[in-house]
């Protein structure tokens, strides 16, 4: 193991972590405004993905994708909040969890029919393709690096709008005391609208991002979904700075742990071996580190509360 | 509207019947059929003692089938191979003895359900939602890596477990088993309700901190509920590695969590034969829905967001007219 190759890694656990933040991020915000467990957040992933990959098809053009991806996943946010959601935010997480699984049938199922089982693969932009020389000597893709770009920028627009402007004045309020914030004169409606579109826009966003650089297919959100569950149980309900602090620990330790683990193993093990048990063992470990987390906050790291 | 104790004794006599009649006529599949219902319906009895009793939300129950499931399949195979488990320190052998194999899926489904049980508690609501869905996961993606028992593509084992006396190949006598076993947890479930622990166990759903003034620790309580919850699901999860002689990850996934609490509100949250209604409605729904449309899984879906919108009570909550459970 060169340090080189370990910092590769670094880029890549980074990579991972910006996007998790970007699904997460929506979550976490819906979580502490509303007070709403989202599991078809994974399909607005997978919309994304979609319509970025067939826009990019039929117009030729990769970043028209990447914008119809945004405005896709935002509709889909804005229908299924005004049909459904709407109507769960005073039951129970029962009811909740029951309502957003039955969604994810629906989305997953009307993507098969639409699409096919097969899964679509779409092209790394030419603007972006190719590898760049990092300092150090290291060859990495452009197009990761630009993945950890739009991260850090979406990161840095979603501080400043909860943290500077008017409408994200009205989310903290909303999430501190709903009935007050309505008192003064907010359409509470309305800013939930919006707070699910841009949830939703954020994961259509990273779905077509990773769609690029992985198959795009049904189901694909699932996995990211359960993940960004992890990151905001380590960074704690609708706190914005914990699921950016999550998604950086779940991204790098998953991704230093399925490098690191079956080589340290190889040390006291055969080959072939240490590389089951390495790589068997490298997929608990975000798990394990959830599970340390809650063992001293049960709230996470930067939970207030417990929902 | 009929009394609840009639609806339930209608709906297991049903279940009973049908497979017998389907025997004597020589259709086996549905036969089959009825055991996975009756298998399911085990199972979702298990989660229905920690969601509707306890109000424990547990979107990981698929981890309990599939630490029994896994239970069943690694012995069975061990024995079929003539592999001993382990020589070290002591000698373990595989079984094909569903007698011997029972014990052990319930003991390490309880084991599971104390270790993620005990940390996952100690949060509520939305929190452990997510918890129980992740430890679930975790499992589902070792069993994915770990590949000395099939990895990805599962463990076949070509045999069902032996039992004393009967020949468990036989569809109407394996069905024999499941419903047996299903008839002793809904008796298991109808007297936990009725007892003192199931009363504290409603309260401290209901009002933790009277609970806790009375002298008796909601968490204690709700751990307790877990593990025998998390007991009986595992055994659910040996019999299906059974009926199907075969254990993938697919048992321990999370679309099968969802299925299990699908299940339950079909049929009525808290209700004895809630799960037994739901898993019947939802197989029998697979079954013709599924003949008809290979998409069915999405009107499904509009299905039970119409019964969760609007229709809340579940089956048994429409049919029977004394509501102990609201």
């Amino acid at each position: 193991m060169t340090s080189l190759l370990l910092a590769e890694q670094v880029l890549n656990g980074l990579q991972f972590g910006m996007m998790l933040f970007l699904m997460s991020a929506g979550l976490t915000l819906v979580f502490g405004v509303m007070g709403l467990i989202n599991l078809a957040h994974g399909s607005f992933y997978m919309i994304g993905a979609f319509a970025c990959a067939s826009v990019a098809m039929a117009t030729g053009s990769w970043f028209l994708g990447l914008a119809a991806s945004l405005a896709a996943a935002a509709v889909a946010g804005v229908l299924v909040e005004l049909l459904v959601i709407r109507r769960l935010y005073d039951r129970d997480h029962l009811d909740q969890v029951l309502a957003t699984f039955a969604l994810i049938l629906v989305f997953s199922e009307g993507t098969r029919y639409l699409f096919g089982s097969f899964p679509l693969f779409l092209d790394v932009p030419a603007a972006l393709s190719g590898a760049v020389t990092l300092p150090g000597g290291i060859a990495y893709p452009v197009y990761r690096l630009a993945i950890i770009a739009a991260g850090i920028a979406v990161a840095i627009g979603l501080f400043w709008l909860v943290g500077r402007t008017r409408l994200g004045i009205r989310i903290r309020a909303g999430e501190a005391d709903r009935e007050m914030i309505a008192a003064l004169g907010v359409d509470i409606d309305r800013l939930y609208t919006i707070v699910f579109a841009l949830g939703a826009a954020l994961a259509g966003f990273a779905g077509a991002m990773l769609g690029t650089i992985q198959s795009v297919q049904v189901g694909m959100g699932e996995p990211v979904l359960i993940l960004a569950f992890v990151v905001i149980v380590i960074g704690g309900i609708g706190s914005i700075k914990g699921a950016l602090i999550g998604s950086m620990l779940v991204g790098l330790t998953d991704t230093l742990g399925r490098t690191l683990l079956p080589v340290a193993f190889s040390t006291i093990l055969p080959p072939s071996d240490a590389n089951a048990v390495g790589s068997a063992l490298a997929s608990l470990l975000i798990y394990v580190l959830m599970a340390g987390i809650l063992v001293f906050r049960p709230s996470g790291l930067y939970g207030g509360r417990s929902a | 509207m009929i009394p609840e104790r009639w609806l339930n004794l209608g709906v297991l006599t049903l279940l009973a019947a049908v497979p017998l009649v389907a025997s004597l006529a020589g259709q086996p599949f549905t036969v089959t059929l009825a055991t996975k219902i009756a298998i399911f319906a085990l199972a979702a009895t298990g989660l229905n003692i920690a969601l509707g009793l306890g109000g424990l939300v547990s979107f990981g129950h698929a981890a309990f089938f599939g630490v029994g499931g896994y239970a069943c399949g690694i012995l069975a195979s061990h024995a079929r191979n003539y592999e001993p488990l382990s020589t070290w320190p002591w000698d373990i052998e595989g079984t094909t003895q569903m007698l011997t194999i029972w014990p052990i899926a319930v003991l390490l489904g309880g084991l599971a359900a104390l270790v993620i049980g005990a940390l996952s508690l100690r949060t509520s609501g939305i929190f452990f939602i997510m918890i129980t869905l992740a430890f679930a996961q975790m499992l589902y993606y070792f069993a994915i890596s770990w590949p000395t028992y099939g990895g990805e593509d599962g463990l076949p084992f070509y045999l069902r477990g032996d039992f004393p006396g009967l020949n468990t190949m036989d569809p109407i006598q394996f069905f024999g088993i499941c419903f047996a076993l299903l008839l002793a947890a809904l008796f298991t479930f109808h007297r936990l309700h009725r007892a003192r622990f199931g009363l504290s166990l409603e309260a401290a759903r209901q009002n933790p901190e009277r609970l806790r003034s009375l002298g008796i620790r909601p968490f204690h309580v709700r751990l307790l509920a877990f593990v025998i919850s998390g007991m009986i699901t595992a055994l659910a999860g040996a019999l299906y590695a059974d009926l199907n002689r075969f254990v993938s990850p697919a048992m321990l996934s999370w679309h099968l969590s969802g299925e299990l609490i699908v299940l339950i509100v079909l049929g009525g949250v808290g209700r004895l034969c809630g799960p037994v209604v739901g898993a019947a409605a939802y197989f029998l729904l697979e079954h013709w829905a599924g003949a008809a449309s290979e998409y069915w899984q999405f009107w499904f879906g509009l299905l039970l967001l119409g019964v969760v919108l609007f229709a809340r009570g579940g089956i048994v909550g429409a049919l029977a007219k004394d509501h102990t459970h609201d």
